[in-house]
């Protein structure tokens, strides 16, 4: 069945002319039309400029070009991401009718490397949120039930992929909004080192932070999409100027002798215990294939929670000054300038985006800045220092990705509460280290996350345990009921 | 620390957020469950931990000056909410 093809399976039929990459593409767009009604991950669905990118690629197999990996296969983008002369709204009614007049950096690498843009997904409203119940359009479901959410922000891109409407999806974690949702949808999400993959034309949210990865249904398709996204940009001034290597090449069955540290304070209150018992019975997966497993401590890990609900809100807060309705962007018409401020970001914004821009005011405000926003980021320092120092003894550390598997939709109501489903991956986004969720088993029938966080541009080592663990295990062929009633 | 509704008035100011007494009384209420939560930093000894300002060592990045095109007038404005002779135009500010 296509839908359940590989990267590299769909890229040799394209090259031994088996299907063509029209025929490919209209594939993932009837799809898109049986399931999507039901998942609801997208928010436009580009068909037309997808099936000319199509014949574009079918022009140069005709010819008898090189194809590149990712070309002629569909694939999808989280709405945050400036797609040229296609909306771009980041979940958000101000930006509803936002044309951007220019394409992200991630969107011209993966332009030049041929892939068909099939549309662009769901998110809660500027990546705030854990659940894409706060996008500004419309809540996403969780492919594998339709009843819970399928985690977020990153909410369309994990469900497009495990609903198997594209073979892969970008999205962007600024506090773990790749990871969770990987897991909480049963597939493979990799947030990059910080500077590894440009932001140009993300639409920022916290800009020290923020940073854009792939999303798969497996670790060898990971690192083909990040071999296409990743590399130093001009046009990003906190990119990092890295040679980036082959991330194929790292993709070896083997942990032999390979450190692994478990921190005890991620298996404390809050956990669900059947989540940490398929966390367990991973580490004797790993142990069992030759890896040395210990537990290690990271001490200010309960600090990391509050440290992040200061610094992000504070960046949001300054990053979406912008949106005032004066140069692009939807605007309340009044009579004077501040009112029209007033009430264009009123009406255009959602409650958990005001929420957290009066957060950030507040600790940005004069008076409170060294009591909250200085005060947190020297709290970052010493949740950095934690992992240097653990990174001095271990290759990687493995987690759960989230405390629990899918929740409800409206089953979280209280913003902090929402919050604390992210206390395992906000750590790794304020220290800038690459962390991967991978599908680590089922409880009830949904999917759970682990976790491996490794130092910077330590994606290499990340992808060979991650690939190791799927080669061992088969929790990665389980595809939900949709999926399955279609193939 | 406890925000008051005047203070929450404030902050809305600064922000530019035009808020309903709904949303007032709401997020005077979440932002105190929020910061409360925050106090625990207190918690912590930091007077001699320098802050993190970027999380991957960065360094200076210079170039020459030079003029490289950039976006087109006509680009700029394309997503405008009002325009004219080539300029974003704006309610009468004076």
């Amino acid at each position: 069945m296509i839908l359940l093809k590989s990267l590299e399976a769909l890229h040799h039929m394209l090259i031994g002319k088996e299907i063509s990459s029209v025929e490919l593409t209209r594939t993932y767009l009837n799809h898109i039309t049986v399931a999507d009604p039901s998942v609801k991950a997208f928010l436009s669905v580009t068909a037309d400029t997808a099936l000319a990118q199509a014949a574009d690629a079918d022009r140069k197999i005709a010819n008898g070009e090189k194809l590149g990996p990712l070309e002629g296969i569909p694939m999808a983008m989280k709405d945050n991401m400036c797609t040229s002369g296609i909306a771009t709204t980041c979940g958000s009614k101000i930006l509803k009718n936002f044309v951007p007049p220019y394409d992200a950096t991630v969107t011209e690498r993966l332009q030049a490397a041929g892939a068909v843009l099939a549309g662009k997904v769901n998110m809660d409203e500027f990546a705030m949120g854990s659940s894409t119940e706060n996008s500004g359009y419309h809540p996403t479901a969780n492919p594998w039930d339709l009843e819970r959410v399928p985690g977020g922000s990153s909410g369309g891109s994990a469900a497009c992929v495990a609903a198997r409407e594209v073979p892969f999806a970008l999205g962007s974690d600024t506090g773990g909004s790749i990871r969770q949702p990987a897991a909480f949808c049963g597939v493979v999400g990799l947030k990059p080192t910080y500077g590894l993959v440009s932001r140009y034309g993300l639409v920022a949210f916290a800009s020290s932070l923020d940073q854009i990865g792939p999303l798969t249904t497996s670790v060898r398709d990971n690192a083909m999409v990040l071999n296409a996204i990743a590399g130093h940009d001009p046009k990003d001034s906190t990119s990092v100027p890295y040679a980036t290597p082959d991330y194929t090449q790292f993709l070896e069955n083997n942990v032999k002798g390979l450190k692994i540290g478990v921190p005890d304070e991620y298996f404390a209150a809050g956990l669900d215990p059947r989540v940490a018992d398929v966390i367990k019975r991973a580490i004797k997966t790993f142990e069992d294939l030759g890896a040395i497993v210990e537990s290690c401590s990271l001490p200010h890990t309960e600090y990391a929670m509050p440290a992040y609900y200061i610094i992000a809100p504070a960046e949001c807060s300054s990053n979406l000054a912008r949106y005032d309705g004066v140069r692009y962007g939807y605007r309340a018409e009044t009579e004077d300038m501040i009112t029209m401020f007033k009430r264009t970001r009123e009406e255009g914004f959602g409650q958990e985006v005001k929420r957290r821009i009066m957060l950030g005011t507040y600790a940005l405000s004069s008076g409170y800045y060294d009591a909250y926003y200085l005060k947190a980021q020297k709290v970052r320092t010493l949740i950095k220092q934690d992992f240097d120092n653990a990174f001095n003894q271990y290759d990687i550390l493995l987690s759960p990705t989230t405390p629990t598997t899918a929740y409800t939709m409206g089953e979280k109501s209280d913003p902090l509460a929402m919050y604390m489903g992210d206390v395992y991956t906000i750590p790794v986004n304020l220290a800038g280290l690459p962390g991967i969720s991978i599908p680590a088993g089922f409880i009830d029938g949904l999917p759970v996350g682990m976790q491996l966080i490794s130092k910077h541009f330590g994606e290499g080592t990340l992808y060979r345990a991650a690939y190791t663990f799927e080669q061992n295990t088969t929790y990665h062929q389980e595809i939900p009921a949709l999926v399955k009633e279609v193939c | 620390m406890k925000l008051s509704r005047v203070e929450v008035e404030h902050v809305a100011l600064l922000a530019r957020l035009q808020l309903s007494e709904g949303e007032v009384e709401l997020y005077t209420e979440q932002l105190n469950s929020i910061l409360g939560y925050a106090e625990m930093l207190q918690k912590l000894d930091t007077d001699q931990v320098p802050p993190t300002a970027h999380a991957v060592q960065l360094y200076n990045v210079l170039r020459e000056d030079e003029v490289k095109p950039s976006m087109s007038q006509e680009k700029v404005l394309q997503n405008a909410p009002d325009q004219e002779d080539g300029f974003f135009r704006v309610p009468r500010i004076v």
